[in-house]
């Protein structure tokens, strides 16, 4: 049985169709990617699976229980934690408060410690800047920041939207390294992606989205050298 | 570019006369000439002269020849608050010619005599307001040419001086007065008074300011940070705990109006702490803030008024009742509005606001709560034997409520729903995906906030001795939220400040009760255009502190 599984998923924003029946599934241990062009339904995924948009009509599972018997907050516990499009860190709260955030809705202090631990060999910069508002971070830091407060909450596995956007190609690189070095440390990864190339370069398998569709599903690697993928989202000819 | 330096100059100089016109047209500048300042200047001459020292201040700071051509500076100045003397005076001379008071009632003979100084001769009065907007202009743009000692120390020093020939008998009647009497004619400063007043505070504000740059420069951790060490903190807030005490044995109890605007101002304090953990922390806009007020308030009077209307309990019973019920209420509220957003929710909190003063004021629950006539007699609280019926005694139990308010209200702000609020300001979506339960997170802020509220009311209930409906009407909730805004959103000292500037002046400065409006408006402006996070605002961390548990930080 797969770890997250969606299955004929239609979602809608008032009356626009979405997500038109989609599909997918994530096995445990893997890191799943979706790629698709601006609008294609990437973030809508995320928001369905995390139930900030519950679907009209088929089913998110998550280890074969039906998740839209609950509520946002309460997906979190359930092992699935979201790090948000456009990082979506808190401000005006410091960088130690952020990663607390994160592990909200746990009480066992001690793990909680150990976790923080685990973030900051993860992101020393965080280590260095714990005491900082968040705000002030550069965007790679507060993606870094993003990532981190996500793990804070033990997740089976980590949703990830765009964690490429608006960073310097460098950054990037070390970004999708550090998501790699999670994934081996035993956390599966959904990673939704523009940067296709980069995307298929870490992911084990990916979808392709179009217009709320899935179009294409198969291993990265076939994915990388499938010609429409190539033409499309990689940029070759 | 000299040339178009010239024209904004001119252009800043139009403003100040079309600002000066405003100025006047209003009827401030008549109504607040009976203040003396400074022996025969009044507050009204303050008012408008004050347009031509700060637009003269302004274009001087903002002037691209501040470090290539400073001497020219000054004369831009001069021509700014020249323009704009000259525009104002364009009022009285067009003024006695046509009569334009059917448009402008402010626009009468006095108001222009007193324009121009009081002069027989029209030309001599207009001669002298030009000039003295241009001296004005002229010498407010010299400040920021000035090396930054001087210019910081001249600037608090005149702004200061102002103040205190403004709140004359204020000062006469603390405990600086045999200090100070000498300066001070019978209403106002004296000339000389003024003068030495004036180089005092200048050298001390320049000496201060002298000092805090000195300090930055050595800028040791605790510096940037802003941190004193413990026994300092320490031995600051037992000075205010002691001045906060004697305060109504030393001062308060002598004037009883001083007192009951300071009550008032405390009695706004205990509820922006409320509506600064529903909008502060939280980030919820509520604009109905009064009904909890109208809520504490109703509860105190019904329950111990020795009226008709009243059940002859007492204050100290009716008391947790009024903040629990207000409490409740708060959270009902909450209930029809968790899933609205910023303006959404500002307009159906005042409706709610609007509801319960409505029903106050209604025929159908009169026979229960007085409708229009309100609830009289009611008595004041009494511990044990001792009925706390004087303002300075009544002090006191404003005093303990701020105490309790502002304790709860720091202890929440590092609690962990403290952290669910402000993680529910900064991003909902967020938020929620964090695992926070947005329903009772957004409930408890409300409810808190309303709770305090409802402290708030029941204390004014009991104060004041009688409720009316029209007492809560919307300008308390507008007061409440712009005090917060004005002190910094989110800060317990910016609270104080708030109600302090927002709240106390205008009611120190009886003349201003009418501009009440316009004052805040002004406030408001001024605020969001040169300091948007307020007067007193929450430090935000930008610089990490050592960590002093972890060694050197890895790289």
């Amino acid at each position: 049985m797969a770890l997250l599984e969606l299955h004929n998923v239609h979602a809608y924003y008032g009356n626009i169709h979405a997500l038109k029946g989609i599909s997918l599934t994530v096995e445990e241990g893997e890191i799943v990617t979706l790629i698709g062009a601006n609008g294609a339904g990437k973030t809508t995924t995320l928001r369905v699976i995390t139930m900030l948009l519950p679907p009209r009509e088929g089913t998110v599972t998550l280890n074969g229980e039906d998740l839209s018997q609950y509520r946002t907050h309460e997906i979190v516990l359930k092992g699935v934690s979201m790090v948000p499009e456009g990082r979506g860190v808190f401000a005006r709260l410091t960088v130690l408060e952020n990663l607390e955030l994160g592990a909200y809705t746990r009480d066992d202090k001690q793990a909680i410690a150990e976790d923080l631990e685990r973030v900051f060999t993860l992101f020393p910069r965080l280590k260095e800047r714990q005491g900082q508002a968040a705000g002030t971070l550069s965007g790679g830091e507060q993606q870094m920041l993003a990532i981190g407060r996500a793990l804070m909450s033990r997740p089976k596995i980590l949703l990830l939207d765009e964690p490429s956007m608006g960073l310097a190609p460098i950054l990037v690189e070390s970004i999708f390294d550090i998501i790699q070095e999670i994934n081996r440390q035993g956390t599966t990864v959904l990673l939704v992606e523009q940067n296709a190339l980069m995307a298929l370069q870490i992911a084990h398998r990916g979808y392709v989205l179009r217009t709320g569709e899935i179009v294409l599903a198969d291993t990265a690697e076939n994915l990388r050298n499938n010609e429409m993928v190539q033409k499309t989202y990689l940029g070759m000819e | 570019m000299q040339a178009t330096t010239w024209r904004s100059t001119i252009k800043a100089g139009l403003l100040t006369g079309v600002i000066a016109l405003y100025v006047a047209l209003t009827g401030m500048v008549l109504s607040l000439s009976k203040r003396p300042v400074v022996d025969k200047l009044s507050l009204g001459h303050v008012v408008y002269m004050l347009v031509f020292v700060v637009m003269g201040y302004l274009t001087a700071r903002r002037s691209s020849w501040r470090t290539t051509r400073p001497a020219l500076v000054p004369v831009q100045g001069l021509v700014v608050g020249g323009i704009g003397a000259a525009l104002l005076a364009l009022l009285p001379v067009f003024g006695q010619q046509v009569d334009l008071s059917w448009i402008f009632v402010t626009t009468k003979p006095n108001l222009y005599k007193f324009l121009l100084f009081n002069q027989e001769s029209m030309a001599v009065g207009v001669a002298y307001l030009v000039l003295t907007g241009a001296a004005l202009g002229g010498i407010a743009a010299l400040l920021p040419i000035l090396p930054e000692v001087l210019h910081q120390g001249l600037l608090y020093g005149a702004g200061f001086t102002l103040l205190l020939g403004v709140l004359s008998d204020l000062a006469q009647r603390t405990v600086l007065k045999v200090v100070l009497k000498p300066l001070f004619a019978y209403k106002g400063l004296k000339p000389s008074g003024a003068l030495i007043l004036f180089v005092v505070l200048s050298v001390l504000f320049g000496l201060r300011h002298w000092w805090l740059q000195r300090q930055r420069e050595r800028s040791t951790m605790e510096v940037i940070l802003g941190e004193r060490p413990a026994w300092a903190r320490g031995v600051q807030q037992g000075l205010l705990l002691g001045f906060l005490l004697i305060l109504p044995v030393w001062l308060l109890n002598k004037d009883a109006y001083l007192n009951s605007v300071v009550n008032l101002v405390n009695l706004y304090i205990i509820m922006g702490l409320g509506l600064n953990i529903v909008v502060g922390f939280a980030g919820l806009l509520d604009l109905g803030y009064v009904a909890f007020f109208a809520i504490g308030a109703y509860t105190v009077a019904l329950m111990t008024s020795t009226g008709d209307l009243g059940h002859g309990y007492t204050f100290w019973q009716a008391l947790p009742l009024a903040v629990i019920l207000a409490l409740v209420a708060g959270v009902v509220l909450g209930i029809p509005v968790l899933r609205m957003r910023g303006d959404y929710l500002a307009i159906v909190t005042l409706g709610f606001g609007e509801i319960i003063r409505i029903l106050a004021n209604s025929d159908w629950l009169k026979p229960f709560m007085g409708g229009a006539l309100g609830v009289l007699d009611i008595p004041k609280p009494a511990l044990g034997n001792l009925v706390l019926k004087e303002e300075y005694q009544l002090y006191y139990l404003i005093l303990a409520g701020i105490f309790i308010t502002w304790f709860i209200a720091t202890r929440l702000y590092h609690s962990r729903v403290g952290r669910a609020w402000q993680a529910l300001r900064e991003d909902e979506d967020v938020a929620e995906a964090m695992g926070i339960h947005l329903v009772t997170t957004k409930l408890l802020a409300f409810g808190f906030g309303a709770a305090f509220s409802g402290l708030s009311g029941a204390i004014f209930a009991a104060k004041v001795g009688s409720v009316y409906p029209h007492t809560f009407n919307l300008i308390i909730s507008i007061n409440v939220l712009s005090l917060i805004i004005v002190g910094g959103i989110g800060s317990l000292p910016g609270v104080v400040v708030g109600a302090l500037a927002l709240v106390g002046l205008p009611e120190l400065l009886r003349e201003f009760s009418e501009y009440r409006m316009l004052f805040y408006g002004i406030a408001l402006i001024t605020m969001m255009l040169v300091k948007p996070e307020g007067f007193w605002p929450k430090k935000l961390n930008v610089y990490s502190r050592p960590q002093d548990d972890t060694g050197p930080a890895t790289p």
